[in-house]
């Protein structure tokens, strides 16, 4: 089966996009997929640092769509996962340097060697996110459950629509479950029925994202923490597994996993 | 109204129930691109087309926009005035 396209947008910028492309890349991979992550924000690159690449990019992008390098020598192989490729962003040039035919050319030929294509998608509504949506398959719109990522949210989800490429899926990010009990965040509950698409993942908030980032190694190889495995959860539901989305702000939280574990069926 | 206990407790006006009414709002409006007044218009302009052929009790009338699933609909809720014809006098 060719792979499948996976873009990753949010409209607002610094809702976790990158963060999430890294991590559901790492989950999928890690789980025996082939996986190569492709950072669509030029000029603002940031993938390579989360994934702890930075050091390693000779080619980027833009070499690959002017046809300075072939698409293997730009790719570069991650540290810890076998399968597991990420296309760096250019640093030096800006997003018209790629148009939505060479992102669409550019997928074409990476998916009879790869289950999975993620994108990074830029913020904004512009070229950059046009580019980032050409090749979609599937489109995760990213936010967290504050008024300005939610009306950013409704707005690219109105676009995905009218380009032909939705149902988008919701993936809420940042979740302070402390302030959702005292109704001083937006509940995941509440995002839903205001954006009124499907949920694809719940992610806590958790100091540890911000370590593992600082060290360029995805949180998803990096332990158990809650956010590990809402990620290692969005991997699974894209590969058409039904998982359950879990209260996060649940104490008995492992209890329940592990009476799930024992009795899947029940409750 | 609520009560003086609620207030104290701080069991209403939760910043997230604020925030959900105010997305609700300004998502209709950014989705059919039309500002509160053009909006405020448009329900003007089709009373006076409705009591042009229908009585209307214009005062309850109501004419508002909302959500179906990603979908907006305009709902009109317009009481006629009941007629008295002519042949009962």
């Amino acid at each position: 089966m060719p792979g499948q396209v996976v873009t990753v947008t949010s409209g607002k910028g610094g809702v976790g996009k990158t963060t999430a492309t890294a991590n559901i890349g790492a989950a999928l991979a890690a789980s025996g997929q082939k996986v190569v992550c492709i950072d669509a924000d030029i000029g603002l690159r940031n993938l390579d640092v989360v994934l702890g690449l930075e050091n390693r990019i000779v080619y980027d992008l833009v070499d690959v769509v002017e046809g300075r390098c072939r698409i293997r020598q730009a790719m570069i192989r991650d540290k810890h996962l076998n399968d597991f490729f990420l296309i760096p962003a250019a640093q030096t040039r800006d997003k018209s340097a790629v148009s939505p035919s060479d992102m669409v050319r550019l997928c074409e030929e990476l998916r009879p060697d790869h289950d999975w294509i993620l994108i990074d998608s830029p913020a904004g509504i512009e070229r950059g996110f046009r580019n980032a949506i050409a090749p979609a398959d599937i489109v995760l719109v990213v936010t967290n459950p504050e008024v300005s990522a939610v009306r950013d949210a409704d707005r690219i989800i109105g676009l995905i629509e009218a380009e032909e490429k939705g149902p988008a899926r919701l993936v809420i990010n940042r979740i302070k479950s402390e302030m959702v009990k005292r109704g001083d965040m937006l509940s995941p509950d509440d995002v839903l029925e205001l954006l009124a698409v499907e949920l694809i993942g719940l992610i806590p908030e958790d100091e540890h994202v911000v370590m593992s980032t600082n060290q360029g190694v995805p949180i998803v190889l990096n332990g158990k923490s809650k956010s590990a495995q809402a990620f290692r959860d969005i991997a699974s539901r894209l590969k058409g597994e039904e998982v359950p989305f879990t209260p996060l702000d649940d104490d008995r939280g492992i209890f329940k996993r592990l009476a799930r574990l024992i009795r899947p069926e029940g409750n | 109204m609520s009560s003086f206990f609620d207030r104290l407790l701080g069991r209403d006006n939760k910043s997230a129930q604020t925030a959900k009414e105010r997305m609700k709002l300004v998502l209709v409006h950014d989705r059919t691109d039309m500002t509160y007044s053009e909006l405020d218009q448009l329900k003007d302009e089709l009373i006076d087309v409705i009591s042009r052929h229908v009585e209307i009790e214009r005062s309850s009338a109501r004419i508002e926009m909302t959500q179906d699933g990603r979908q907006q609909r305009l709902i009109a809720d317009i009481p006629l005035r009941p007629t008295r014809r002519r042949r009962s006098g």
